[in-house]
């Protein structure tokens, strides 16, 4: 399953050049100039933008900041997606670098999760790495792990050391021999024209008949919307 | 039916199965009880039976089966179990998915039972604190 190694380590070292500029109707006591950043696709916007904020928060008064919060083109940008998904999602059709606002006033609860602390993110990834099991093993790799794995798993990601990370996670990708495949395999399907959230759906890896589900099978399968017509008998 | 009867979430509904039931303002009739044996085909599409257990000092609802609509949100869940218990606004609920995880409060419950629900519904778990890390 960790075979493909130089795969997963340019999974987990793409990176999205990103100007952030803050909003202008923020009040500053001199101006802001915009930051730059290298934003780690696999990571999530609140995990890796203290600098951004300090950046910012220099040049304006205390009383004038709250919770900060980010938008590209009028859509505020969800912390608790990956930022990979979020680049792809709002502005794969932009130039680089991506041009993202930063806000500290009217946060929009309407629209976004409260993100006060790493912790809450942690919460959140790690549900995620549990949902994922329980799909693909009946969430017995991940409870069969101790605290400090976790604690590992979560480290990895926050301080981007990709060995440190891959050491617990080659477990979650491993399937026994007998097995031939995760009992489901774990995906979502996000759509920028679909208000719901995502598409998430039981597939498993194998057809009845042994042979392995290819991504287009599943994309057929599960949002046929998507595959253009002509492609619908090819792969 | 051991736990009494079933109840709807979703008081800004008509229950009458329309398309536009979602946009009715608030001043549809309460919650109707409807036991899910007799509702029509397209309602039980729509809708999935949702048990709610307590964990903890967290107070049980008497009310155990719920009937949801699939697109609402677990942040709607959420907050309707904080009105139902008469939680203030300050205090939080956790729902947890197989005791297990807690899924993102934009997820759709209808998501979460075609995931995870069996024999027909989806068990989920809600606490005052976090109760599975």
């Amino acid at each position: 399953m960790t075979d493909d190694k130089d795969v997963l380590r340019d999974v987990w070292f793409g990176r999205i050049p990103t100007c952030f500029t803050l909003y202008q109707d923020e009040l500053t006591e001199r101006e802001a100039e915009p930051y730059y950043l290298l934003l780690p696709r696999i990571s999530y916007l609140t995990l890796v933008t203290d600098k951004v904020k300090k950046h910012f928060q220099k040049v304006m008064r205390t009383e004038d900041i709250s919770e900060i919060w980010f938008e590209f083109e009028g859509i505020p940008l969800k912390w608790h997606y990956p930022i990979g998904l979020l680049f792809d999602l709002h502005a794969s059709n932009t130039s680089l670098p991506w041009s993202i606002t930063v806000h500290f006033k009217n946060f929009p609860a309407k629209d976004l999760l409260h993100c006060q602390s790493k912790d809450v993110i942690e919460a959140h990834f790690m549900s995620s790495v549990k949902e994922a099991d329980a799909l693909k093993h009946k969430s017995q790799v991940i409870n069969e792990m101790q605290k400090k794995d976790h604690k590992q798993l979560w480290m990895g990601l926050q301080n981007d050391k990709f060995e440190q990370f891959w050491a617990i996670n080659r477990k979650l990708m491993e399937v026994p021999p007998e097995d031939g495949g995760f009992r489901y395999i774990p995906f979502r399907i996000y759509q920028a024209i679909n208000e719901r959230p995502f598409i998430q759906k039981l597939f498993r890896p194998v057809a009845n008949d042994g042979r392995p589900y290819t991504l287009g099978d599943l994309i057929r399968e599960v949002c046929p919307a998507a595959v253009p017509a002509e492609d619908c008998t090819k792969d | 039916m051991e736990e009494g009867s079933d109840k709807q979430i979703g008081s800004s509904t008509n229950e009458e199965g329309n398309a536009n039931a979602d946009s009715q303002p608030d001043t549809a009739p309460a919650p109707v009880v409807s036991p899910s044996a007799e509702e029509p085909h397209s309602e039980t599409k729509r809708k999935i039976d949702v048990l709610l257990k307590a964990v903890g000092d967290t107070p049980i609802m008497k009310t155990k089966k719920w009937t949801i609509e699939r697109t609402r949100s677990v942040q709607g869940l959420m907050d309707f179990i904080k009105k139902f218990l008469k939680l203030d606004a300050a205090e939080q609920i956790f729902i947890y998915v197989n005791q297990s995880f807690a899924p993102s409060p934009d997820q759709e419950v209808g998501t979460l039972y075609e995931c995870f629900g069996s024999d027909g519904k989806l068990v989920l778990h809600y606490c005052k604190s976090q109760a599975w890390g």
